[in-house]
């Protein structure tokens, strides 16, 4: 059991004096799925930021897959297999979502620009291989109806699952899911709940997910990090958490 | 739905508009090159190719160049014009200094080196965004324009600042005529074009367009942003380049920086907000607007006012009309009439 993917030792953020994660320690094992979850201002979307280099720690340090990430930036952290999708679907609004999905596949991409211009053989090669793996997820997400659609004319919900399947398709080693059910209904949850878990089953990715809904995070996730103002309140499987007295205080109410 | 099932419906839904309008399209587009290669040297004047024909094409290519850069990676420039004056220079100079290169070599030559110029030029994008990155273009638009004024080695120390242009020869071929001076600038904006569109279709060109709308979320997965807006900056500035050195030799026939200054850097940038940002077709469509306009409004006026309206009343309606329009359509359609024609094609979208 003991492979943690991602392990955080006393990390610390602050901006401008304001202090929003306090010596956080915690850790990740290959290929489960862990929520974070707190009340909203708790640090939960900064640390996906530190974690995928958009926003450095002050203090203490982050390892993934057994090496430390030391200042890391957005495109390196891409670069070592770090995908990540956004709150509010950042998606780019004026493509459609196939070439979506294949822009995710940027990080792969060896191939340069006069072999582009001159449409040479490895070019080729290369843009059949990047379709056929944009095809297989748009398959695995059930989006192929929506292939050739302009992102920014699909409802919300299909766009969240764009913004999964453009992170998906590079096949990265961790996932950051920041609030990937945030305005959804419940079946669009269920929906995505299930490629969520069917991501892991399938292809193995540790997810790192923030989600509000404490009814999908308890049934989703492994592991659940409890935060409240940059501290972490609680760590452990979600019966364990659900049922501390700590975090029930901090974040979840009187009890049931 | 299972996903294999969604994959077989998805395949229906998704290609079924698609079908009718990709033969169509080809077709289209094979009209319109048998018309601009074959039809129209069977049938146009010396005055349809001096004043219409070359201007509008080598404007199109200028205006595409601009696209590349502004439409398609979202990298704002008014540095056009610069562009155009290196690759006018660089092309003067390698026929000049390297006489045995053939045409086609020193014109795309020329073309590099107004990439190379554009790439520098670019180098403030990786840390200015947006409109402001406009500042250091325009800096780039007045210095090069300076340079090429003051430093008489460009013009190889001619003593009047318009330089003519060496003759055009071509596998034996003497160029110099309308029709030669057309089949020149049809030819290179062609291939460029071509060059144009696979690359907006490639890797690059998705990098381009995920930089344009949203550059952190595309920094964050992967996509390599500096090189895309330096890739950007580079290609767009080589093809204003190639464009700038077909306007001085198969338009104007003589090299001057003055021909280069930023009211041309305007007039691409309008070609293009007109024609449409982000569109291959829009520049071409920009240009034939821009082009035609002026010779409308003389004809117009001519016809309807008998005259009553004098050269520069028409300057100045023509001005008022341009800026009209471009207020129009940024509010209206940001995406020009390349979008507007589209729409017309099929009212269904």
């Amino acid at each position: 059991m003991a492979d943690p993917i991602l392990e955080l030792s006393d990390v610390s953020l602050s901006f401008k004096g304001l202090k929003a994660i306090h010596a956080l320690s915690f850790s990740v094992e290959r290929g489960e799925i862990c929520a974070l979850i707190g009340p909203n201002g708790a640090g939960k979307s900064s640390l996906l930021n530190i974690l995928n280099g958009v926003y450095r720690a002050d203090e203490g340090h982050v390892a993934f897959d057994g090496e430390r990430l030391r200042s890391i930036r957005p495109g390196a952290a891409a670069r070592r297999g770090i995908g990540r999708t956004f709150q509010h679907a950042a998606l780019f609004s004026g493509l459609s979502v196939f070439d979506n999905v294949l822009a995710g596949l940027a990080r792969h991409s060896r191939t340069t620009l006069v072999e582009h211009a001159l449409g040479l053989p490895r070019d080729a090669a290369e843009a059949r291989r990047f379709r056929a793996a944009a095809e297989e997820t748009l398959g695995f997400l059930e989006l192929t109806p929506y292939r050739d659609r302009i992102v920014a004319t699909l409802p919300y919900g299909i766009q969240k699952r764009v913004d999964l399947a453009r992170a998906l398709v590079a096949r990265p080693t961790l996932l950051l899911l920041d609030e990937p059910m945030a305005g959804m209904n419940g079946e669009e949850k269920r929906a995505m709940a299930r490629f969520i878990a069917a991501a892991r089953d399938e292809r193995g990715t540790t997810i790192v997910l923030i989600e509000h809904d404490i009814g999908v995070v308890m049934s989703l996730s492994d592991h659940v990090v409890v935060l409240d103002y940059g501290r972490k309140v609680g760590d452990g499987p979600p019966d364990a958490v659900r049922n501390d007295p700590a975090v029930i205080a901090a974040y979840l109410g009187k009890p049931h | 739905m299972p996903p294999a099932l969604a994959t077989l419906s998805g395949l229906g839904a998704g290609r079924r508009p698609a079908l009718p309008a990709l033969p169509a399209r080809t077709a289209g587009l094979a009209l319109l090159l048998a018309v601009a290669f074959v039809a129209i040297p069977l049938t146009a004047t010396d005055y349809w190719y001096n004043a219409i024909l070359i201007p509008f094409l080598i404007m199109a290519l200028a205006g595409l160049g601009l696209n590349l850069t502004m439409g398609y990676a979202g990298q704002a420039s008014l540095g056009t014009g610069a562009f155009m004056a290196v690759g006018a220079y660089a092309t003067y100079n390698l026929l000049l200094r390297l006489p045995e290169l053939p045409l086609p070599v020193s014109l795309a030559g020329g073309g590099l080196i107004a990439g190379a110029v554009g790439l520098v030029v670019g180098l403030p994008s990786l840390r200015i965004k947006g409109f402001y990155l406009i500042a250091p273009t325009l800096a780039a638009q007045f210095l090069i324009e300076w340079i090429f004024n003051q430093v008489g080695w460009f013009s190889n120390y001619a003593t009047s600042s318009a330089i003519s242009a060496p003759r055009l020869v071509f596998l034996g071929h003497d160029l110099s005529s309308p029709a030669g001076r057309y089949a020149l600038t049809l030819t290179s904006v062609t291939v460029v074009t071509v060059v144009a569109w696979r690359l907006v279709g490639s890797q690059t060109g998705r990098n381009w367009r995920a930089v344009r709308d949203g550059e952190t979320a595309a920094a964050v997965i992967g996509v390599p942003v500096a090189r895309a807006k330096l890739s950007a900056f580079f290609v767009g500035a080589a093809v204003s380049g190639i464009a700038g050195a077909l306007w001085a030799f198969a338009y104007l026939g003589t090299v001057d920086a003055r021909s280069f200054d930023l009211d041309r850097s305007f007039q691409a940038l309008f070609i293009i907000i007109i024609g449409g940002l982000g569109s291959l077709s829009g520049s071409f469509i920009g240009a034939a607007f821009i082009v035609l306009l002026p010779i409308l409004l003389t004809h117009l006026s001519n016809a309807a006012l008998g005259g009553a309206l004098d050269g520069g009343q028409i300057s100045n309606l023509q001005r008022i009309i341009f800026g009209a329009l471009i207020i129009g359509f940024l509010i209206k359609e940001p995406n020009g009439l390349a979008a507007l024609l589209g729409r017309l094609r099929r009212p269904a979208c």
